[in-house]
């Protein structure tokens, strides 16, 4: 028998086929009888205070059912950061002054959406316009206006991560590189935008459908805004069209749809269109690196000093843990004996900057790629040799911070140098940049303040031997009701079809903090694994009666065939067993029951992904242009779960991330408005410009993960920009240290470059 | 003001009251209750509501209901056959062509218009085939390889 007969098979993903069908219903598909639609009102200013808003006008109009502003709310402020009250900063509808461009004012709930867009016409806000600060240098100095009351400077957050001793170390260095770096915004752009149907009906209960990577958030954070108990909360994640990061805080269609509901005992469904979905909702952080790095001749780094202001925009968010994790992150993948790093975030009048896929470590990976690949052409040592000597190994400890178990970047290294030479000497103009990075599988630390574990899972077992899995974990398209499927298949030694899924529906499944931080294979899926453990033991006891084994021999199921795992051959059916254990127990159904939190990892993540990844470019020098032609990634996930979505993640990652490095990002003119919040005007990487992809796969294994899984989803969303900028360098020898790296930077750069040859041939000639 | 529509939709012809100003894909949707294909851009600019119309790909959200009059339609809805699908389908399944499945429909529609215009696109063409697309978890590869298999024969239509 093969150790495992059901993860690391390659299925077709669960929901599927009611994707290639069409039957799949998305919140933006429900309609329930007697439903009404709403419509936001969100301010045209960057900063204005509100001085009066009439709707007498809104509410006269035929059709329309009610109108709630910032009056209709009970005054709260909510936050992700829970555990910290100056965090939880945002109103969601505005009671006194808006902060972005976007932000709420009021709402409208009409028999039909053209009803409530016209109603919104009709609603008369009075505005006292108020200076705006939209670069986070000038918000943080004396003479900017002050966003929030109370918070001098705008400094909404700061973050101070240190070990070793940096001054001493630097001192010792034989070669010590300042450098800066700008890291742009990015879209989440989603192909479903924010939306959700809440239903407050004469119980006084409240049920919400909507498009969420965490259903138990919005409920929690939901019941602080309305003054509901949690438990009159039902919040359901119907299908949902990608996350990305933008979907597991509270957002303005689920909280206006719910105080419109409330108002009027009915449905109403809220769904953003795509221009509030790119100014109003929130975006990947920009941020502003000043960056110093020292080492030996020999290349062994000795030393890194980080500092980083990040553009906040009007709200904290998630952007509290990105300016955290951007910190952890840029000492990552390396051994560094000296670190330290100082963050700043910055409030600003635009649009809350907060979580994207990566989390702060695109931005650090891009910047400490760069960085390296500077010193080891400084120092003449190969880009692969200086990671190869400050890699990270197995058992490794970073001071004070995090325990690394499994790492696999040696063996990518190997892999990646192979493909490097395999692809030999390239044409003129042509170059490939590697880029190495890490990721964790999943938060430790509890800013939520959940008193629950991180997951939770129950699982039943029917008569027939069928498998009821619950879950609070989120299926968002990555996958995750597959993998854990996979998961309680393996343990319970049934086939993935017994298995049917029911997930992220708060009414019926355990809580769990949902699909971020790239945490449910490992944690959901140690909670599944347990469950199912669970189940397996209460059918093992009698199965070992029905044998009557000698107590020395362990039994366990695979393939639904209940064994002595000694003697494999000798066993019984588990669908008998079932049957048996059932009237056994008088009829009583077989639970198991499972829980995961992470103890004694260290303050960021029980485990950590590795990779590297090699990017080929072509670079044409007379315009600029260039071409992404060929990515290959060795990554480090531990034991594959799911081969079909670990792909899927890998090549998704690559138009996601290289779209950061090539060309994503989101200007703004000089009144805080968005210059290109439409998808014809956002670029993104499509079919035709999408480079070759190949994995190279790596054999580890996580002793913390299920199975020895660990992440797959972000880490891969890291190495892109890097990587790009680094190939640039080795096709032409420019650099651009300000993402995203344009033609137009590139162009710029190689005429900047040789006006400086010509003057260099000059001055020999001279 | 009011007109009436006269179109056929995956076979099923259809007689309804419309306003001058709905777009084929509200009547899809809102209508007819085929809400497989999705809005997602309100411009004509991601493809998540393609339709076939007439053996076009065509974006519904982009055209009149009433442009639409006397037409017959294909929609997501009806490309499985006999309860079988079709082998776009089944292709996108094994090669995980499908994540969030948003984009999913706009693609298969487009990948059929495409096949039953060039039964042997190579690559390239299959790549300008998605090109109106946006997917953003895929990152279209494993689109283009789905689709590549279909062209080689490895899914058989249903019998």
């Amino acid at each position: 028998m093969t150790k495992y007969s059901q993860i690391g098979k390659r299925v077709n993903m669960i929901g599927g086929t009611d994707k290639v069908t069409g039957n799949a219903k998305y919140t933006t598909d429900i309609t329930l009888p007697g439903m009404l639609y709403g419509k936001i009102l969100r301010s045209p200013h960057a900063h204005a205070r509100i001085l009066n808003i009439d709707t007498s006008r809104a509410e006269k109009m035929v059709g329309v059912k009610a109108v709630a502003t910032g009056k209709d709310t009970i005054g709260m402020k909510q936050g992700i950061w829970r555990r910290f009250p100056e965090l939880c900063d945002e109103e969601i509808v505005c009671r006194t002054k808006a902060r972005f461009i976007g932000d709420p004012v009021a709402s409208v709930a009409a028999v039909d959406e053209d009803t409530a867009e016209e109603a919104l016409e009709l609603i008369k806000v009075d505005y006292e316009v108020l200076p705006a600060v939209f670069d986070p240098m000038e918000a943080i100095t004396e003479e900017a206006p002050q966003i929030h009351e109370g918070v001098e400077l705008n400094i909404n957050v700061n973050r101070h991560i240190e070990w070793g001793n940096v001054d001493d170390a630097f001192k010792k260095c034989d070669h010590v590189r300042e450098d800066q770096f700008v890291c742009s915004s990015q879209a989440h752009m989603c192909m479903e935008t924010h939306c959700a149907v809440s239903s407050f009906d004469y119980n006084r209960k409240l049920t919400v459908w909507t498009s969420t990577q965490s259903s138990y958030y919005i409920q929690v954070l939901l019941s602080g805004m309305l003054g509901m108990r949690e438990g009159d909360i039902r919040v359901i994640n119907p299908y949902t069209g990608g996350g990305f990061g933008s979907k597991f805080e509270l957002d303005s269609a689920q909280f206006c749809s719910a105080i419109l509901s409330k108002k009027v005992c009915k449905p109403v469904k809220v769904v953003l269109n795509r221009m509030e979905e790119f100014t109003a909702t929130k975006r990947r952080t920009p941020m502003y690196y000043f960056v110093k790095l020292g080492a030996k001749k020999d290349g062994t780094l000795l030393a890194k000093e980080v500092r980083v202001i990040t553009e906040g925009g009007a709200y904290t968010g998630m952007g509290a843990t990105a300016l955290y994790l951007t910190g952890f992150f840029s000492s990552f993948p390396y051994k560094f004996p000296n670190y330290r790093y100082d963050g700043y975030r910055a409030y600003t009048n635009t649009q809350p900057s907060s979580a994207m896929r990566g989390f702060g470590a695109p931005q650090s990976t891009f910047v400490g790629e760069s960085q390296l690949d500077m010193m080891a052409d400084d120092l003449g040592i190969d880009p692969i040799e200086i990671r190869r000597k400050n890699g990270m190994t197995p058992d490794y400890v970073v001071p004070g911070q995090a325990f690394i178990q499994s790492c696999g970047l040696h063996q990518c290294l190997d892999k990646i140098e192979a493909h490097i030479k395999e692809r030999g000497k390239l044409p003129p103009n042509r170059g490939i940049g590697i880029a190495a990075y890490g990721f964790m599988s999943g938060g430790i630390f509890n800013w939520f303040d959940t008193p629950y574990s991180f997951s939770a899972a129950i699982v039943k077992i029917n008569i027939d031997g069928k498998v009821d899995l619950f879950t609070g974990a989120n299926e968002i398209g990555q996958g995750s009701d597959t993998t854990l499927s996979l998961i309680c298949a393996e343990e319970l030694g049934v086939k993935f079809d017994d298995i049917r899924i029911h997930s992220a529906d708060t009414g019926i499944c355990p809580a769990d903090l949902g699909a971020w931080g790239s945490r449910q294979t490992l944690m959901s899926g140690n909670a599944v694994k347990m469950a199912a453990a669970d189940a397996k033991r209460q059918i093992l006891e009698f199965a070992a009666a029905k044998l009557g084994v000698n107590i020395v021999y362990d039994l366990d199921c695979k393939d639904c065939f209940i064994h002595l795992v000694d003697r494999p051959e000798r066993g019984v059916s588990y669908y008998d067993i079932v049957k048996a254990a059932i009237r056994g127990k008088d009829g009583e159904t077989i639970i198991g029951r499972g829980h995961y939190t992470p103890h004694r990892k260290g303050m960021i993540s029980p485990a950590y992904s590795f990779g590297l990844q090699a990017v080929e470019v072509e670079v044409d020098t007379e315009t600029g242009k260039y071409k992404l032609l060929n990515v290959t990634t060795a990554h480090d996930s531990g034991k594959v779960i799911n081969p079909v979505g670990i792909e899927g993640q890998l090549e998704g990652a690559i138009m996601m991330a290289g779209g950061y490095g090539y060309c994503e990002d989101q200007p703004i003119d000089k009144n805080g408005k968005v210059l290109n919040a439409a998808i014809g005007d956002y670029q993104m990487i499509r079919s035709l410009d999408m480079p070759e992809t190949k994995i190279l796969e790596i054999d580890t294994f996580e002793p913390e993960g299920p199975f020895g899984a660990k992440e797959a989803g972000e880490g891969l969303t890291n190495p892109t920009a890097g990587a790009i900028g680094n190939a640039i360098y080795k096709a032409v020898g420019v650099r651009v240290n300000k993402l995203p790296i344009t033609p137009e930077k590139v162009f710029r750069a190689l005429r900047e470059k040789e006006k400086k040859d010509k003057k260099k041939k000059n001055n020999k000639k001279k | 003001m009011k007109k009436i529509l006269k179109i056929t939709v995956n076979g099923q012809p259809y007689e309804l009251l419309i306003k001058d100003k709905t777009l084929l894909l509200d009547v899809l949707r809102d209508h007819l209750g085929l809400t497989g294909a999705k809005r997602a851009c309100d411009s004509g600019a991601c493809g998540a509501c393609t339709v076939i119309l007439d053996g076009m790909a065509v974006k519904s959200c982009s055209v009149l209901a009433l442009q639409a009059d006397g037409a017959e339609v294909m929609t997501i809805e009806g490309l499985a056959k006999d309860n079988n699908l079709h082998p776009l389908q089944k292709a996108f399944l094994d090669h995980g062509a499908v994540q969030c499945g948003f984009c999913t429909p706009g693609m298969l529609m487009s990948a059929k218009a495409l096949l039953d215009e060039n039964p042997k696109p190579d690559k390239q063409q299959i790549k300008e085939g998605l090109d109106g697309h946006i997917c953003r978890c895929t990152g279209y590869n494993s689109l283009v390889r789905a689709i590549t298999d279909v062209v080689k024969g490895e899914y058989k239509e249903a019998k």
